[in-house]
């Protein structure tokens, strides 16, 4: 059957994982083709981290980058006690396989392309 | 902003004030095509009568981070010092065909590509060392993207202060309320860095919140 892989990762795997282990996950499966879904996201320093080694690893062949699909982080008890927003849903996959279509707060809307373009 | 986050960035900002450097560095951050290099060239052309580089409509022209020290702005009779530090755009992809689509060979298009993925890097390792950030975001545009979220997130959570300059307002579609509706956490000051639209304000806005 041909299509794209979809790996949704649970918030208590993300939990236990750390940074450098999620964005290693992240990449290797993005890069094999396939879209990654975090229930709960990442922090903003993972999403620098996840650019920057995006851009170490473009090949300007096989892989010409990520596409990111989240909403914003919304503010907790916690995270207004403590500063620390907690991310949200969040969609990772091939720049050449998926477009934003719109994104508003609450709603996104992408494209997944079957093919390579 | 978070209790204790709140009480950390005024405790911050308290000792800011108490150990005031000479002169702020600050960064004109944003996502390829904002308009950056037009900022950075306005600010320099009104007050040291110089340019910083070149500005062109192919993305990733600047694809180093250029530093002009020392650049005196005086509004109101306040005069507030700044170094002034223009990065790369910052981009999630960056597909060398984009390039040939301006009439670049292959090579120079993947050359061009190569160097905008270093400078991406660069771009976000200087935000260590930055005392503020404007941030430039193209008014015409849907500014709810990704990498402006990544960038507001990243600069919230350093502490830093944050001017989001909504640029390109000279243009028919430009809607800076639209930036204004998606950061409302943030001062957002439109402005036609091109056309030097607004940008008296800027400089007000600027030395209250970097002075």
């Amino acid at each position: 059957m041909e299509g794209v892989q979809l790996n949704l990762v649970s918030k208590e795997k993300l939990e236990k994982m750390g940074s450098m282990e999620k964005l290693r996950m992240i990449l290797d499966n993005v890069k094999e083709g396939k879209i990654v879904v975090l229930e709960s996201g990442l922090s903003p320093e993972e999403e620098a981290k996840l650019i920057e080694l995006t851009m170490l690893e473009i090949d300007h062949e096989s892989f010409v980058g990520i596409e990111v699909e989240s909403y914003p982080p919304k503010e907790t008890f916690l995270s207004k006690l403590f500063g620390k927003k907690s991310g949200r849903l969040t969609l990772i996959g091939p720049a050449n396989r998926v477009k934003t279509l719109s994104r508003k707060e609450d709603l996104i809307t992408a494209m997944v392309h079957l093919g390579d373009k | 902003m978070g209790l204790i986050a709140g009480i950390k960035l005024r405790f911050k900002r308290a000792l800011r004030w108490f150990f005031k450097k000479d002169k702020m560095r600050i960064g004109i951050y944003g996502p390829p095509n904002a308009g950056k290099t037009t900022l950075a060239n306005r600010i320099l052309r009104d007050w040291t009568g110089d340019v910083i580089g070149p500005e062109s409509e192919i993305p990733h022209e600047t694809r180093r981070a250029k530093l002009r020290e020392g650049v005196k702005i005086e509004v109101d009779g306040k005069t507030l010092t700044i170094d002034i530090v223009d990065t790369p755009g910052i981009a999630t992809k960056i597909d060398f065909h984009d390039f040939m689509k301006y009439g670049m060979s292959e090579d120079e298009a993947k050359r061009r590509a190569k160097e905008a993925t270093e400078g991406v890097i660069e771009a976000i390792k200087w935000l260590d060392d930055l005392d503020g950030i404007l941030l430039v975001m193209d008014s015409v545009e849907d500014p709810y993207t990704q990498v402006n979220v990544t960038i507001v997130g990243n600069i919230e959570a350093r502490g830093l202060p944050l001017l989001i300059v909504a640029n390109k307002i000279d243009l028919p579609n430009a809607s800076p309320a639209r930036i204004k509706s998606a950061f409302p956490q943030h001062t957002v000051v439109p402005v036609s860095a091109l056309k030097g639209l607004n940008i008296d304000t800027l400089y007000k806005i600027m030395a209250d919140k970097f002075g």
